[in-house]
């Protein structure tokens, strides 16, 4: 991805050179890996040793981040966390053939951490180089999309449908059912677009995916585009995640370039084409009908439906909308079978779900499961508990417009029907974990002004009612008359709930009163 | 409204040229300002919306709506720290006023010598790493309020950042 990188059409060249892998992940920058890469290239060539660097995305694994494999005689080889200054010790251990150091993690694969997870979206995320067609089709890339093209566009919805995939940005609305109606419109035009607006607090497996495996979201959007008859796609980016951008921007040309986008999709005679539209930092445009306003060049305030967008969407065309996760996982569904993916999960959630930790969590990251493990077993054997070492009192699932749950509830089963049972929702799987030194009554503000701050304004519950919302829970932190502010708390959020046009105004009340509920004592027993 | 100078009509004019046939090309264009020019000048709003048979308050309505869309100049380095509740949840809020006080400024402002503007974030996608600070485009992770004095005197003095 980088200048010094060695592209696959040079491997010939550089057989005897050992691969060392270096995410390019947004996040495994973040703590440093773009001069840990800098590093190696420098240490490697001091000593004469020929090292062939590839920036990979991430394992998902971020307190090991970042996390350096080294494709060495004993297999592939994770050292990490690794700082600039540990590279020369690196060397000196012999890392390159695999050798003894502090910071040998071994075969990532073989880590409980892993082995235990069921990666299919996530399939190949930090195995692979993300910028390189030659990898992605040696990794099982695009059988998906050829077994689509052999298929008629119904039997595509239809295996899509039988999977039972349902979409993964949050309203967990099936995706074959949304397929069919878009199959089933008469258009000259119809739309492929991708939700890539991530705004949920908590939340990653997005940036992740595209950072570390483009071509399955472009994958997935083709084979959505042959489902249905679309020809042009959007993928609507947070202004927020610019390494995705750089990403997406040079895995679609390197798919264009080698046909798999274009006039003539892998010689299919159909024609898909797609390009990346950016955001402009607003909370609201991840809602399907504010993103498509916005994708027009317009303020981003949600239509009233029907139609809906799968009818009357982009330009006024039918169009798909699905969130990246959704369509980057109907590759493995088309090549592994609507059966197999449909084998995993329980009750109606069926298949895996990349599930994000974050916050107050020693081991944040990314963990691929199916449906039904619990937030415990997340929380401690994956997450391994706080980060501050402190009891862990509530977690928010499901981003700014998801429920606390309280550490009583962490029995409960990461399903969809299963959380809504206890009043919470799953939503983009992001879990964001609080010890106890939270105070919830400060967190409910918070939520009160996020909806303040990013209302469209189109209705009044939203854009009045969260302002009001902000003052009550100010006079509640204040100790004035707790218990009179508290009720009227509880009536306002009941307004939003049941008169706002859209799920911002309609569910920003949810971390309100589930704090309500569980810790009542942060909001009345102010000094 | 302040008049835009000559290069910056001619980049505004070049933008048009490029986006105008496009589908729904507002947002496009001004994003292409903005990476232009640092800002959106008012004196733009015009000129777009003659190219794009728009009404000058269609586009002024746009500009405000994001937030992301900035009317006055940035400070030489912009710096945002993330706000959301996963970095909330290890000690983001002490992390923004830690922000504030060191640079002197509110959020939404530029310092007195041009060098900085402070910006909220909400949500940089670094959750696993909170909390997050972005600083000219380049994202860091588990930041306190030493590892935030670093990274600003690192910028204060390094000119060419990526
Ligand atoms: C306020 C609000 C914000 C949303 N943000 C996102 C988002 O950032 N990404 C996303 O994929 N879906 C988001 N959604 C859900 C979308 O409206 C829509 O259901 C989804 O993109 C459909 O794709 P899916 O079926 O694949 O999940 C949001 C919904 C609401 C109400
Ligand atoms: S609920 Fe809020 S965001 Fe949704 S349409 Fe109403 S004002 Fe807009
Ligand atoms: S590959 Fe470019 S700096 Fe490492
Ligand atoms: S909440 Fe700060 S990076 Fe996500």
């Amino acid at each position: 991805m980088t200048a010094n990188a060695v592209r696959p059409a040079d491997r010939a060249a550089a057989t005897r050179a050992t691969t060392v892998f270096v995410p390019g992940d947004a996040g495994a920058l973040s703590l440093g890996a773009e001069a840990v890469c800098l590093a190696i290239g420098a240490q490697a060539a001091r000593r004469g040793l020929d090292v062939r660097l590839v920036r990979n995305g991430s394992r998902g694994a971020y307190w090991l981040e970042p996390l350096v494999e080294v494709v060495s005689g004993q297999g592939r080889i994770a050292y990490g966390p690794v700082s600039a200054a540990d590279v020369p010790g690196l060397f000196d251990a012999g890392w390159l053939e695999g050798g003894a150091h502090a910071l040998r993690v071994g075969d990532v694969e073989t880590l409980p951490w892993f082995a235990s997870q069921q990666r299919l979206t996530f399939e190949r995320v930090g195995r692979i180089d993300p910028l390189s067609v030659a990898d992605y089709v040696a990794h099982g890339g695009y059988q998906g999309l050829r077994r689509a093209l052999a298929l008629s566009p119904q039997s595509v919805v239809e295996a899509v449908t039988r999977s039972g995939l349902r979409g993964r940005g949050g309203a967990a609305f099936p995706t074959g059912i949304k397929w069919q109606t878009v199959l089933d419109q008469q258009a000259s035009q119809k739309y492929v677009t991708c939700n890539a607006d991530e705004g949920d607090s908590g939340t990653f497996s997005d940036r992740m995916l595209m950072e570390g495996d483009p071509f399955s979201l472009i994958e997935g959007m083709t084979i959505a585009a042959v489902a249905t008859g679309a020809t042009r796609g959007y993928i609507y980016l947070r202004a927020e995640y610019p390494h995705a951008h750089r990403i997406l921007t040079g895995a679609i040309a390197g798919a264009r370039a080698a046909r798999y986008l274009g006039a003539d999709v892998m010689g299919s005679g159909k024609r898909f084409d797609l390009e990346v539209r950016l955001g402009a930092g607003a909370y609201i445009c991840g809602e399907e009908t504010s993103m498509l306003e916005s994708l027009e060049g317009r303020r981003g305030e949600v239509r009233v439906r029907p139609p809906l967008p799968a009818v009357k969407g982009l330009f006024g065309c039918p169009t798909i909308v699905n969130n990246v996760i959704t369509l980057s996982t109907v590759p493995a569904i088309l090549r592994h079978g609507a059966d197999v993916y449909a084998g995993y999960g329980m009750g109606k959630s069926r298949g895996t779900l990349p599930i994000q930790l974050a916050g107050n969590i020693k081991r944040g990251g990314l963990v691929e499961r199916a449906f039904g493990l619990t937030l415990r077993e997340l929380l401690y054997e994956y997450g391994g508990g706080s980060a501050s070492g402190r009891p862990i009192r509530a977690v928010q699932i499901g981003g700014p417009l998801g429920a606390y749950v309280p550490a009583a509830q962490f029995d409960t089963l990461v399903d969809y029907e299963a959380l809504a049972g206890i009043g919470a929702m799953l939503g983009h799987g992001g879990i964001v974990a609080f010890d106890d030194s939270v105070d919830m009554a400060r967190m409910a503000r918070y939520a009160m002004e996020f909806c303040a701050l990013e209302s469209c304004g189109k209705c009044t519950p939203c854009r009045i009612g969260s302002t009001r919302g902000v003052e009550l829970v100010e006079r509640i932190l204040a100790g004035e008359d707790p218990q009179r502010h508290v009720a009227k708390l509880e009536e306002l959020c009941e307004v939003m709930v049941q008169g706002s046009l859209c799920g911002l105004g309609g569910m920003a009340p949810f971390p309100v009163q589930s704090a309500l509920r569980h810790f009542r004592e942060d909001f009345l027993a102010r000094t | 409204m302040q008049m835009l100078s000559s290069t910056q009509s001619e980049t505004v004019g070049r933008i048009l040229t490029e986006f105008k046939d496009r589908p729904g090309p507002l947002l496009e264009v001004l994003h292409a300002i903005q990476a232009a020019l640092g800002h959106v000048p008012p004196g733009a709003v015009g000129l777009v919306a003659d190219a794009l048979n728009l009404s000058r308050a269609d586009v002024h309505g746009v500009i405000t709506f994001y937030h992301h869309f900035r009317t006055t100049p940035p400070g030489k380095h912009t710096v945002q720290v993330c706000r959301a509740e996963s970095c909330q949840a290890v000690g983001g809020e002490a992390l923004a006023q830690h922000a504030r006080v060191r640079l002197g400024i509110d959020f939404h402002e530029r310092t007195a010598d041009g060098k900085f503007s402070l910006d909220p974030v909400y949500c940089l996608g670094n959750c696993a790493c909170s909390p997050a600070v972005m600083i000219d485009g380049q994202l860091h992770g588990r930041v306190s309020p030493q590892r935030l004095d670093a990274l600003l005197a690192e910028a204060d003095t390094e000119e060419h950042r990526r």
